[in-house]
């Protein structure tokens, strides 16, 4: 995007008049006075000094509200066309900012704290104690390897995903309906195919899956008795619902390449496997690795399959980091040692991936 | 007359013809047996929602030709032919959840299609300062928000709904799920806008249109393939959402995910009301995904190719 001055230059003749522009400041400030007495006497409410004057924090959220809308309209008011184009980013901003923000610096505080939402006591700041029982606790550190396991996967994946796109791009009929097809495991939710595939189809008496294995000779197949095989099956599974989407990422970069591009390098007499490698690939690597890395984001929120499928089991052996944060909530409603627990694996990710793209970064780059 | 053929094909000319034929039947059996990985699981959903207890003990696959196909499944939801016109509670329930969804969904993604456009506009558009953010960073922001996982945010908002009295609402939800689908809003109209060339604007504001109606009038029509695109995306992400539906509702605002998934343990497992009801739950995708495929296509093409 443009670093220096508008894409859009426009001059316009802003009459501002000083009654306007005090308006606007005036109910800017106003509503901001509105939401620190408001926000003031509810404080004082949960202290006890004065009556409560709600049994819930509801008035503060609106004055909140008020002051965001009164903040936006005091844009217009003060800074006239420079405060209409603020406007165009600051609702989306201003929501981003309260919606992530600001938990993220309460969930820093609770994360430091023993809070057990069932128990009385209420919230007790306790320190470093959960970054300790977090370096001794054996299911994390599993789990965290378990993401590994899961991000590696994405190169099967991404491999699967690519021959498929080769093939929808070559000269086939029906194409449409084989791209519809291909497309639809992505529109179901996951806890849906959590259901259909993982409960159903790969119940060991009577679901198909087994029922084909055992005809061609496997036996005794129990797909979520053995640690790895566990893993090898929520993979699957998941692999399932997401190729579609690096396949159909990967197509896009495909049809974007010129024809002409091909038609030279199969002149030149580079076809079928060679052609691929040293022409194709090249080419598509700029899209390879935006998609691999849009995928990594969403495997490291993977969560539903497990949960709804092994739950972890056996013995921690599928447990994701976000399935066991929601286990470690919905079993001992622990707040406090789940956050920290969740707030340390931000800090890996945001590390890993600012490695990562720093890494692509310098992949991208063309070596001439 | 004998004629003789007097030009022959070569040997090797018709060792290409093979191997093309060959390289032919691979390719359709790759897509062929790939597509059936696809679909097979969904056929088995809706097949076995019209299956008795001993069909699926004996595992039959192919309706009239295995099995009589019965209403069981549906009947336990309360929508086969003879229970649609009576009183169920189960159909209430589901249809309750079903419209928690829906409206979830829906609203979620208006608000976030909305709130990214306008930002993707302008910062395609106008540079910006908010103390040392630049348009670079701003972009930067929002489209970071993709990497957190929602289990950061998980627990904080569970307390701060506690306290906020948002808990087990359509509201908090809404405003949790735009929060999830708005980076990649941004993410693909930021494509969409940077194509539309500015002099069409310019021409507009010219004719003394102000920036805010040249946006709705000139540029939202050109725009709105992507936002249609961008809308569908979310749809598809904030309707199959469990997550956090699992932790921030109870009972009023449970979505269809929550339903599915809260079914499987009790009552033993009976398989075909939870077919039935898997079934309903991905149902409304699959016909916008057959549909509506050239616009998720698109969407999720839009960051690739630059």
């Amino acid at each position: 995007m443009s670093a220096q001055g508008d894409l859009l230059h426009v001059v316009t003749q802003d009459d501002i008049s000083a009654q306007r522009a005090r308006f606007g400041r005036l109910i800017v400030w106003g509503s901001f006075a509105l939401l620190i007495l408001v926000a003031g006497v509810q404080t004082l409410g949960t202290q006890g000094v004065i009556a409560p004057i709600a049994d819930n924090w509801r008035p503060t959220l609106y004055a909140y509200v008020l002051w965001a809308i009164c903040l936006c309209a005091g844009q217009v008011l003060v800074r006239g066309e420079q405060g209409k184009r603020v406007l165009f980013v600051l609702p989306a901003t201003l929501f981003v900012v309260s919606m992530v923000v600001f938990p993220l610096l309460f969930g820093l505080v609770i994360a430091f704290s023993d809070w057990n939402l069932s128990s009385p006591d209420g919230r007790q700041f306790n320190g470093w104690d959960n970054v300790v029982q977090m370096w001794n606790d054996p299911f994390y550190w599993n789990a965290l390897t378990n993401m590994v396991w899961y991000t590696l996967a994405i190169l099967v994946e991404y491999t699967i995903a690519f021959g498929l796109a080769l093939l929808l791009n070559s000269q086939i009929k029906a194409r449409k309906f084989f791209r519809v097809a291909f497309l639809l495991p992505l529109m179901l939710s996951p806890v849906a195919v959590s259901w259909m595939i993982g409960k159903s189809m790969l119940e060991i008496r009577f679901g198909p899956i087994s029922r084909f294995l055992r005809e061609i000779g496997v036996d005794n197949v129990t797909f979520f008795g053995n640690p790895e095989l566990a893993r090898l099956t929520i993979m699957a599974m998941d692999a399932w619902t997401f190729i579609p989407f690096m396949m159909i990422m990967i197509l896009a970069g495909l049809q974007a390449i010129p024809k002409e591009v091909q038609e030279a390098a199969k002149v030149d007499g580079a076809s079928g496997w060679r052609g691929f490698w040293e022409v194709t690939f090249p080419l598509m690597l700029p899209v390879s690795i935006t998609a691999i890395l849009i995928r990594i984001i969403f495997k490291l929120k993977l969560a539903d399959i497990i949960i709804n499928v092994t739950s972890g089991g056996p013995g921690g052996a599928t447990d994701s980091v976000t399935s066991f944060i929601f286990r470690e909530y919905r079993d001992r409603s622990n707040v406090g040692y789940g956050t920290m627990l969740a707030m340390v694996y931000l800090v890996i990710i945001v590390i890993a991936m600012t490695v990562l793209m720093k890494l692509a970064d310098r992949w991208m780059r063309p070596r001439y | 007359m004998a004629s003789e053929q007097i030009f022959h094909d070569h040997e090797s000319d018709l060792g290409h013809k093979a191997k093309w034929f060959t390289s032919r039947v691979l390719i359709y059996g790759i897509l062929i047996v790939w597509a059936i990985i696809c679909l097979f699981p969904i056929y088995w959903t809706i097949t076995t929602s019209f299956k008795m207890a001993p069909d699926v003990m004996r595992g039959n696959m192919v309706p009239w030709l295995d099995y009589r196909p019965a209403w069981l499944g549906w009947r336990s939801l309360g929508l086969s032919p003879e229970t649609i016109g009576a009183e169920s509670t189960v159909r209430e329930q589901f249809l309750q959840r079903f419209f928690n969804s829906t409206i979830t969904a829906l609203s979620a993604s208006t608000l976030a299609v909305l709130l990214g456009s306008l930002a993707a506009y302008g910062l395609s558009r106008f540079s910006f300062k908010f103390g040392f953010m630049r348009n670079q960073d701003i972009s930067f922001f929002f489209l970071s928000q993709l990497i957190l996982p929602p289990v950061v945010l998980a627990l904080p908002f569970l307390v701060l709904y506690r306290e906020l009295d948002l808990l087990d609402t359509r509201i908090g939800l809404i405003l949790l799920y735009t929060l999830t689908v708005l980076p990649i809003v941004i993410w693909i109209m930021r494509d969409q806008f940077a194509g539309i060339p500015t002099e069409l604007e310019e021409a507009a504001l010219v004719d003394g249109l102000s920036v805010w109606r040249a946006f709705a009038t000139i540029i939202l029509p050109i725009a709105l393939p992507g936002m249609v695109a961008a809308f569908i995306l979310s749809l598809v992400l904030t309707w199959n959402e469990y997550f956090f539906a699992a932790l921030l509702t109870s009972t009023h605002a449970n979505t269809l995910p929550v339903m599915v998934a809260s079914q499987t343990g009790s009552q033993g497992i009976s398989w075909w009301s939870m077919a039935a009801l898997s079934f309903a739950a991905i149902l409304p995708l699959i016909v916008i995904g057959v549909i509506l495929e050239r616009f998720i296509i698109k969407g999720m093409a839009a960051g690739a190719v630059k």
